[in-house]
């Protein structure tokens, strides 16, 4: 049966990917950032999955205000990097899972969440800088990748506890998929930013940092935290990080399981406007 | 009954919800056509033009030639879609979010570079941080205003 090896945590900063693209990652602005990412490109090379399942949120890009979808899986057999007005990023077409993807849709759904099924979509930044992050630059990326989008762009996203449980069902469906495959769930978005207004800047060290802390320890508790919480503490843009909480819900420990093993933490600020946080978690054998 | 909005009393800052989709329903979609090149290049030619092709108000495209994004907003525009101007005249993320706060590119860069605008005073309208609407704008342009 398939499995969840392991799931990793990231912002997911555009100016993060123009920099790299830009050949600017050495740059002294830059380069503490990119430091930061450097153990987890080894970990991903020594701990290779069949598949990601990436959980993000598209900006405006695949999805317009004609069609507002809460929870959007991606089951086709391949989706193209966007022009989001500066251009397509020059990074690899990301290859999915068709069939793992209809499975999970399938299992999940039949679980009350109603996810849309997507077969066309171009995926923006939101997917492609945690990949150049965890991967660099290459010609590929190293395994099929499942795009999970989730609207945080349009008030209301959906709480943390929704995710929490979505992210139990989601472990469920994988758990459930007859192939022996080593799945990564990557939870991204955030940490703490505000892109609009008089209070644009807005940066919550203390905020980002104790929710570090209870994702890991106790993630349960932080799936209580309403939305206006986010807001006020970490800005507007800060909600993002209730995605996180989808593949932190998707780890062994919350249905019964031992506890995950931290393998890697990174806090920094700034990426441009925002502060960017980042963690491994492996589920223990 | 009312929708609930719990986000209100929070200083400079709109939630993008269901009332400001519809207000700015045509504002958000004009700006989604430009992430298509040649969309770019009309828009570039004749403003103007461009925009009176699009069922926007008045104050809606005035607002978008001002470049205005807090004007934007209070429209019904989202950042997110109104980036896409930004994009189209060649204006980073930050340039744009900086616009908004009155503070110079500068300012603002040296700002997140010293860690970001503190939460403190700016969570609750009335309390006394640098994003309440009495401390607008901010930077220079406010201690030029307020001498």
């Amino acid at each position: 049966m398939a499995k969840i090896t392991a799931s990793v945590y990231t912002s997911h900063v555009p100016a993060i990917g123009a920099a790299l693209d830009l050949g600017k990652d050495q740059e002294p602005y830059w380069q503490p950032l990119f430091k930061g990412y450097d153990f987890s490109k080894q970990w991903l090379k020594d701990n290779k999955p069949d598949v990601i399942f990436l959980v993000y949120n598209d900006h405006a890009t695949a999805f317009s205000l004609e069609m507002i979808p809460t929870f959007a899986i991606g089951t086709a057999a391949e989706f193209t990097p966007a022009d989001e007005g500066w251009g397509p990023r020059p990074v690899p077409k990301v290859i999915g899972h068709p069939e793992l993807a209809s499975h999970i849709a399938q299992s999940v759904i039949q679980d009350d969440f109603d996810l849309t099924i997507v077969n066309k979509m171009d995926v923006d930044h939101g997917l492609t800088v945690p990949l150049s992050l965890m991967c660099g630059q290459p010609d590929a990326w190293p395994c099929p990748i499942i795009p999970f989008a989730v609207n945080v762009v349009q008030y209301p996203v959906p709480s943390g506890q929704r995710c929490y449980k979505l992210g139990q069902a989601i472990r469920k469906a994988i758990e459930s998929y007859d192939e022996p495959l080593k799945v990564q769930i990557w939870g991204t978005g955030g940490m703490s930013h505000q892109l609009q207004g008089p209070r644009a800047g807005l940066i919550n060290r203390e905020f980002d940092n104790a929710f570090l802390d209870q994702l890991i320890a106790d993630p349960a508790a932080q799936a209580a935290v309403p939305h206006i919480d986010y807001v006020r503490e970490a800005g507007s843009e800060g909600i993002e990080l209730v995605m996180w909480l989808i593949a932190r819900g998707a780890m062994a420990d919350v249905n019964g399981g031992a506890k995950p093993k931290l393998v890697h933490r990174f806090y920094h600020v700034p990426a441009s406007n925002t502060a960017v946080g980042h963690l491994i978690l492996e589920n223990q054998a | 009954m009312a929708l609930e909005k719990p986000y209100t009393n929070v200083p400079g800052t709109t939630i993008f919800d269901a009332e400001q989709s519809r207000l700015g329903y045509h504002l958000n979609q004009f700006c989604m056509s430009l992430m298509k090149a040649e969309n770019r290049t009309r828009f570039k030619a004749n403003e103007r033009a461009y925009l009176d092709e699009w069922p926007m108000s008045e104050e809606q495209k005035q607002a978008v030639l001002a470049r205005d994004l807090n004007w934007c907003i209070r429209l019904g525009g989202n950042i997110y879609f109104l980036a896409k101007i930004g994009a189209t005249d060649g204006r980073s993320f930050q340039q744009m979010a900086g616009s908004m706060t009155g503070m110079t590119e500068e300012e603002y860069r040296d700002m997140m570079i010293s860690g970001g605008r503190s939460a403190e005073g700016n969570r609750y309208t009335g309390e006394g941080g640098d994003a309440q609407a009495h401390r607008q704008p901010q930077g220079r342009a406010g201690q030029k205003a307020s001498a």
